[in-house]
């Protein structure tokens, strides 16, 4: 799963860094995630598919990966979560306070996802096919 | 001490500080009018309860959250043993008791099996319930409806007749859609309008399901996208008592015959509506949370059929 991770991150870096200027609120999260992770070198990998459930929002709300990347969220708040995708291709158990829920995405769609506890809490991944 | 005035000024005045949690109310229902009281009336000598004077029909306890241990609660099945002893201590105790959901916190079989165990102490001879979205989070959905599914065969909702009363207990946490609020389903409210077809309009009804039947606040899902409907079938009853939980605090309105009313948990509070990034635990100094925590108390008083309400906490 790791090796998987490390191999996706150039990819990924690109399609970030477009999301990111489009939702300036979720880049100072994913920063802030970031900074606070003192094993960076080893879990950069981790965080560029890590989305962080924080106050309500995940963040960042929309993802978009290549297909076969395993996302992770991980629930900070001491409320807890869960991740739910509206098509119920996957569906974590309840996230409490810094529980972690992952999948990995073989198909490339869209894939719209909510907590089935707070419902106003939504969430976007895009996976997009191998070029 | 009941009266037929809903809502003088004085009393709205005081449910609004109950909707901080300040202290407690008690609800007279006569023929299809709540009226609140205060709980230092509640507490007062007994010719100022009116919850006494009517036949005990039920307790209402809802979000007992069995497993939280955050700061807001450490100690969820100690205040959970402490509503039991009150409701024990109950000189006259209905004998059904209504859990409005939230049993659990994570939907874990272990928090089932304490909560189950705990519940198991109340002095009553009939526990309903409906699931709150805390008991419907293991991803299979199963935890809840293999302990409590047998009354609804598994849908999650069902009607019985106690005293003359029909209950009828919804479900409206599954399927929540991205953005949206709770929902019963067309399903349900079919079952719904069939259930009700043909029951006389004296009927007094009592309604319960976990979350608001009415949009208390949609930017935190605090509502039920198609209770409308539900409520049409209902409106031409005389008594309709309306009881939720969900957002542990006291929270109600009277629409024509219809009483509302959300109860408080048993567990933390929550913020009002709207304050803070969301719905989530509220930390108050700990000598103010039983002030907090408590339960809903149901009477029938007879000629016309009516409906008292009593909420106590644990202070």
């Amino acid at each position: 799963m790791k090796t998987n991770a490390i191999l996706v991150v150039p990819v990924l870096l690109a399609v970030s860094l477009g999301a990111r200027s489009e939702t300036p609120a979720a880049t100072a999260t994913a920063a802030a995630v970031a900074s606070a992770t003192t094993t960076a070198a080893t879990t950069a990998a981790a965080d560029a598919t890590t989305i962080s459930i924080r106050e309500f929002m995940f963040a960042p709300t929309a993802m978009t990966v290549p297909v076969g990347t395993t996302v992770h969220w991980k629930n900070l708040d001491g409320e807890p979560h869960t991740v739910r995708s509206v098509d119920a291709t996957f569906a974590s158990n309840a996230l409490d306070q810094n529980d972690s829920f992952a999948f990995k995405f073989d198909k490339p769609g869209t894939y719209r996802y909510v907590c089935s506890i707070h419902p106003q809490m939504v969430g976007t991944i895009v996976v997009k096919a191998a070029n | 001490m009941a009266t037929q005035v809903p809502f003088d000024p004085k009393r709205r005045g005081a449910l609004k500080c109950l909707a901080f949690g300040a202290a407690g109310t008690l609800f007279t229902l006569s023929a299809g009018i709540l009226t609140p009281f205060d709980l230092a009336m509640a507490k007062g000598d007994d010719k100022d309860r009116p919850a006494q004077t009517g036949i005990p029909l039920f307790l209402q306890i809802s979000d007992t959250h069995i497993g939280f241990n955050k700061e807001a609660n450490p100690d969820v099945v100690g205040t959970l043993t402490k509503t039991i002893a009150l409701v024990n201590a109950m000189p006259k105790k209905p004998a059904l008791v209504i859990h409005t959901g939230d049993i659990t916190h994570l939907s874990r079989p272990a928090e089932f099996d304490t909560a189950a165990q705990l519940m198991s102490q109340l002095n009553v001879t009939e526990l309903h319930t409906t699931p709150g979205e805390h008991d419907v989070v293991d991803a299979s959905v199963t935890e809840y409806f293999s302990r409590y599914g047998k009354p609804s065969k598994d849908k999650g909702y069902y009607s019985f007749d106690h005293q003359g009363v029909h209950f009828i207990s919804l479900i409206n946490v599954l399927n929540f859609k991205p953005n949206g609020l709770a929902n019963l389903g067309q399903e349900q409210l079919e079952w719904l309008e069939k259930d009700l077809r043909g029951r006389s309009a004296s009927t007094p009804i009592v309604v319960f399901a976990h979350m608001p039947l009415w949009t208390i606040y949609a930017p935190w899902g605090w509502g039920t996208q198609d209770s409308d409907q539900a409520m049409s079938y209902l409106a031409r009853f005389g008594s309709v008592t309306v009881l939720n939980g969900h957002i542990h605090q006291i929270v109600q309105k009277v629409e024509g015959n219809i009483t509302f009313h959300t109860a408080r948990s048993t567990a933390y509070p929550q913020p009002n509506a709207g304050v803070g990034p969301g719905p989530g635990p509220l930390k108050v100094p700990s000598d103010d949370l039983p002030k907090m925590l408590g339960v809903s108390n149901v009477t029938l008083k007879r000629h016309p059929d009516a409906l008292s309400l009593t909420d106590t906490t644990l202070a």
